[in-house]
């Protein structure tokens, strides 16, 4: 019964996906309902298995068969609902089925809408094997097609070369994680002789870090596992790949990469908890990479002028505040986080969708403004998840926020600064955003002001379901009682500090954090409303602001390092030492040949050269016996 | 059912389709390459059946030869590789305009017949007679029905021929070599031949040349591109999808247990060149503009990982690595395919000229993404399987082989996109490109379907597989 449900749980999306590929041409219509469908049967099911679960309290593990021989061990296709798996199969289905929902309306009009969802299905298909596999080749079948899916679809409008251009990038960047994810993997699988999840666990015995080259391999493993981690989730150095993203559907950018495929990362960390507890210098490495890249996206993030680009930079930053967090060892805050990231990330960018559906595709909010009014329901509901990502109480970000922050402060006063302006800069630009598209005057054409409308039912309930978790969201994880660390705490490492005290401290650490949040706030207020500041154009930038309108250079850095060397060894392999290698086959050859042709002049039929040859052969036998 | 049958039914096939004229002759082929295919299924289940399947009929009392053909599951499973594809690469020429088509396909089924006699023989002499036999279909077949100018078609033809021989010769040397130290040219008795370790190093560097020009091994490869850019599409899937198997196979079934001291000893070695052959083909790969010799380095890539594993001498290297060949088979023959039809279509090989063709042809764009990623080896593809097991392996030699090697899952997705994207995306090309017919689907399906059912459940085929390889392995160690 369970294997059965488990089954239909996960090939109900893949079914979808099969559906809408072979038979979406001649029932397009329909196509997004069957994909919704899908996702929907999904959700239940892992509705009834969180209550299984939640009462039982022993996760269900299905093994369906055996997949891959090593030596010594067999690697099964196997599942494991837990805790940890469940809370992201949730909301991984649950806002799954509201953004296919929406995407019916936002994709109303596309030629191929039918390949649309059928790639949309096949990601959730492989986004559940990510969080329910039951060892890390499972998780790492999904993780790598989560990859492709991200890839079909950064790139599904084809005919435009920069989007194919974004698309390949993301794959490629992705592949350069996935190499740290299969190192790691190996390296686990050499020391344990299994990558299931529970027998490693129990593997875990204290004894064996005492043996240093055992120690030695945990560290490489928990470093390598990481830089997959940062690959998908988008870190430094391997997150450039994530604000050229944008390029695809702006439902793809919500659902993949805001809400559920680039927090694999702090999943794939948080399942391997019991690792990263062992090997302290990793998880400061976790911490720092994670500080820094918020601190580093939200400062790109001040001066982008793309509505997307925005988002996309400050998705980056919140997942660095989640690093952050698995980096002090607050699993639960991580996850917490994770949780209404996706509520509020998820309503921003369908939100942000919304506008540029009604402004019929525009994208800078330079040439946004003053569209509150046409578009009610989207003000309401972006309203309302800005205020949530900003940190202001009582919305969701409140919480989750706090929750890391406080987990920083008790462990690296640097690193909670870091993640304080991080999380400032973040109240500011989205203040900034949210001032320059929905307030003030229209600063679009005429043509566009005409075409201004708010979006089909299809598309704002999903807006208010999200607006709706973005406020109470924050329900999950009251300080002093928190439900969502009470819940998981079977399935994460043990930790001492978990459960706060409240004090005087705490309660200051909140206000402060409140305060600075406010100030981001009024400063865009201050900037964007009263002073009408609009940025000003690309060119007229200098200056630091230059470089940080232009990502630092990041993208330019890379390609003069790593993409121009490859295609200069290759220019150099293929002209130079292609050559030289057949020169000296040929050469072989011919120096053959011309041995032999030299050879045959001696024979030449005349028996005086015959004769001579005789002679002096005769002669040279002889001296060789009588005289040496 | 058993091997010498398989044979028969080939051997009938050559000489009837020949006999059958030009007209019948492709259909004749296809019915005697399904008759094999269908033989050797039959001989599968008589080997799982327990039934010995092999053969041993005496040839010559003196010296010693005879016509022993010993079937493992390791031998099993290059033989339905082989029975396999033969039918699809015939598919694959259907609806082509072939001259003296009698000749040609003979011709494909005598070569099939030549690497089913290499895979299987027990007899160090038999195998070296088809191992040689094997050549010569090629060798017509690419200078007869091959591309381009016939001069430059036959200069190429020319230098693979010579250059596969003159390896070929060093083996023969080992060979007889053997043979004068154990009296006989059964492998069982050179399996058992303790052979000083001095001694083991020649006779493996014999067996070592043939073969590294065969696979090809960087840096014996110079061969490979030309003569896969001037071969006719099916030539080149016989080439790169069977043939070049016929070296990997040889190393494991002849190489290595032969000589395993010397193995050992060479060990870091061999690997590393194959590892480096992997970055060196990757590398070379990125700015092909020929789509055939884009394929030729990006396998040459491929097999180097291949032979990697080989020469880890490890269960899961080997295992992997035959595993990898299996799946490399089917997707190299694919790829060609899919650049076949965009050289019929379009008239041109040249990536630069091509583009657009999604807009076109939506069935054909999703066979041709399936195959490339198949390629990169994405989980759920039979190539993931072959490739992760040989990764793993290399990382119980060196950490560092397997970091270097597993650059091949970002220099091969760095590759194949770009080339995909350079040949499918964009625009719609002003040229119209004719979605797939239903032959073309077929055979696309038919190598899908396989690659993705391996992907997903490659258990039978490990359990077939692994007894062979693991007696292999207690006789290297």
């Amino acid at each position: 019964m369970e294997t059965s449900l488990a089954l239909i749980l996960i090939l109900s999306p893949f079914i979808g996906f099969l559906y809408n590929l072979f038979a979406g041409k001649k029932t397009r219509e329909i196509s997004g309902i069957v994909a919704t469908l899908a996702v929907t049967v999904s959700f239940v099911i892992s509705v009834y298995f969180f209550q299984q679960v939640y009462v039982s309290k022993t996760p269900i593990v299905v093994h369906l068969f055996n997949w891959i021989s090593l030596e010594g061990f067999t690697i099964g296709l196997d599942f494991l609902l837990d805790q940890l798996s469940l809370l992201w199969l949730l909301f991984v289905t649950g806002i799954g089925a509201l953004i296919h929902l929406y995407s019916i309306g936002y994709m109303h009009d596309d030629e191929n809408k039918d390949r649309f969802f059928a790639y949309l299905n096949l990601f959730v298909g492989f986004m559940l094997m990510l969080v329910m596999g039951g060892n890390l080749l499972v998780t790492f079948i999904g993780w790598e097609g989560v990859g492709l899916c991200s890839y079909l679809l950064i790139g599904f409008w084809y005919k435009n070369q920069s989007y194919n251009d974004a698309a390949k990038k993301a794959f490629i960047m992705n592949r350069i994680g996935d190499l740290g994810f299969l190192i790691g993997m190996f390296t686990l699988a050499h020391i344990f002789g299994t990558l299931d999840y529970a027998h490693m666990k129990a593997g875990f015995s204290l004894a064996s870090l005492t043996s240093p080259t055992v120690f030695a391999g945990l560290t490489l493993a928990g470093v390598c596992l990481f830089i997959g981690a940062t690959g998908k989730s988008a870190q430094l150095p391997l997150y450039t790949w994530l604000p050229d993203a944008m390029a695809g559907p702006t439902p793809v950018s919500a659902l993949i990469h805001a809400a559920t495929m680039v927090t694999g990362g702090i999943f794939l960390v948080t399942r391997m908890g019991f690792l990263y507890n062992v090997i302290p210098d990793v998880q400061l490495l976790i911490a720092i990479v994670g500080a820094a890249t918020a601190l580093f996206a939200a400062t790109i993030g001040l001066m982008q002028t793309d509505i997307k680009k925005v988002l996309a930079y400050s998705t980056v930053s919140q997942l660095g505040l989640m690093f952050l967090a698995l980096g002090v060892g607050a699993y639960s805050a991580a996850v917490f986080h994770v949780v209404t990231h996706a509520f509020f990330k998820a309503c921003l960018f369908l939100g942000a969708g919304s506008v540029i559906h009604g402004l019929g595709g525009q994208q800078d909010i330079r040439k946004m403004g003053g569209v509150k009014s046409a578009m009610f329901v989207t003000y309401v509901t972006f309203f309302i998840a800005t205020l949530a990502i900003s940190g202001i109480f009582p919305f969701a970000g409140f919480f989750s926020k706090d929750e890391i922050l406080l987990s920083t402060f008790e462990h690296n006063k640097l690193l909670l600064v870091i993640g304080s302006l991080a999380s400032i800069m973040t109240a500011f630009y989205m203040f900034r955003a949210l001032f320059l598209t929905f307030f003030g005057k229209f600063r679009g054409t005429e043509e566009e002001k005409h075409h201004i409308h708010e979006s089909p039912k299809t598309m704002t309930i999903p807006l208010i379901v999200l607006a709706i978790l973005s406020t109470l969201g924050g329900l999950l994880g009251i300080p002093g009682y928190s439900w969502i660390s009470e819940y998981l705490a079977p399935v994460l490492p043990a930790v001492s500090e978990e459960a706060h005290h409240l004090g005087a401290m705490e309660y200051t650490l909140m206000g402060v954090a409140l305060v600075g949040a406010i100030v981001g706030i009024a400063i865009a207020y201050f900037l964007y409303l009263s002073k009408k500041n609009v940025p000003s154009a690309d060119e007229e930038k200098e200056g630091f602001g230059k470089v940080v309108y232009n990502k630092f250079y990041v993208d330019e850095l890379y390609q003069a390092v790593v993409v121009k060397p490859v295609y200069a060894l290759s220019s150099l392999f293929t002209n130079v030492f292609e050559k030289a290698i057949a020169y000296v086959v040929d050469g072989i050859g011919s120096l053959t040949g011309y041995i032999s042709t030299q050879a045959r002049l001696i024979q030449d039929g005349s028996i005086g050269t015959y004769l001579v040859a005789f002679v002096v052969g005769l002669c040279a036998i002889l001296t060789y016996l009588f005289i040496l | 059912m058993n091997i010498v049958a398989v044979l028969l039914v080939l051997l009938a096939g050559v000489v009837l389709t020949f006999v059958s004229g030009n007209k019948l002759a492709k259909k004749s082929a296809l019915f005697f390459s399904v008759l094999t295919l269908l033989s050797s299924i039959c001989m599968l289940q008589g080997y799982l059946g327990g039934a010995n399947v092999g053969a041993a009929i005496p040839w010559v009392s003196y010296p010693h030869i005879s016509l022993s053909f010993k079937i493992d599951g390791l031998a099993l499973a290059m033989v339905l590789l082989t029975t396999v594809l033969t039918p699809i690469i015939i598919l694959t020429t259907w609806n082509k305009e072939i001259k003296n088509a009698k000749t040609l396909y003979s011709l494909i089924l005598f070569m099939s017949l030549a690497m089913i006699g290499t895979f299987t023989s027990s007899d160090g002499l038999i195998y070296y007679i088809f191992w040689e036999l094997s050549l010569i279909p090629i060798y017509f077949i690419i200078l007869v029905w091959g591309n381009g100018e016939f001069e430059k078609r036959k200069k190429a033809v020319i230098t693979f021929f010579i250059y596969t021989f003159a390896g070929s010769l060093f083996m023969l040397l080992s060979l007889i070599y053997l043979y004068t130290q154990a009296k006989s040219f059964s492998i069982d008795a050179w399996y058992s031949l303790k052979l000083p370790v001095e001694t083991q190093y020649w006779v493996f560097a014999g067996f070592f040349l043939a073969y590294a020009i065969k696979i090809p091994i960087i840096p014996f490869h110079s061969w490979q591109a030309s003569t896969y850019q001037k071969a006719p599409a099916y030539g080149t899937m016989l080439l790169s999808g069977i043939m070049l198997k016929m070296g990997l196979y040889s190393i494991i079934r002849w190489q290595l247990p032969v000589a395993p001291a010397a193995a050992e000893c060479f060990k870091y070695i061999l690997i590393g060149v194959s590892v480096a052959g992997v970055i060196y083909g990757s590398i070379i790969t990125l700015k092909q503009r020929n789509i055939k010799r884009f394929l030729a380095y990006s396998s040459l890539a491929h097999v180097g990982l291949i032979a990697a594993g080989a020469y880890t001498l490890t269960v899961d290297g080997l295992r992997g690595a035959v595993l990898q060949m299996l799946a490399h088979g089917l997707v190299i023959v694919g790829l060609f395919y899919a650049a076949d039809i965009i050289y019929k279509r379009l008239g041109t090989a040249n990536i630069d000229e091509m583009g657009g063709i999604k807009a076109h042809a939506g069935k054909f764009s999703t066979a041709f993404i399936v195959l490339v990623l198949a390629s990169v080896a994405l989980p759920l593809t039979f190539n993931f399987i072959g490739e992760f097991t040989v990764l793993y392996s290399l990382l119980q030699v060196n950490l560092w082989f397997a970091v270097v090697g597993g650059l091949t899952i970002i220099l091969g997705a760095f590759y194949m996109t770009r080339m995909f994207q350079h040949v499918m995306l964009g625009e719609a090309s002003a040229k119209p490109f004719f979605d797939l017919t239903a032959g073309e689907i077929l055979v696309f399906s038919l190598i899908i379907g396989l690659v993705i059912l391996f992907g997903i459940y490659p258990q039978p085929l490990i359990e077939l597989i692994d007894p062979a390889i693991k007696e292999i392995v207690k006789q290297i160690v």
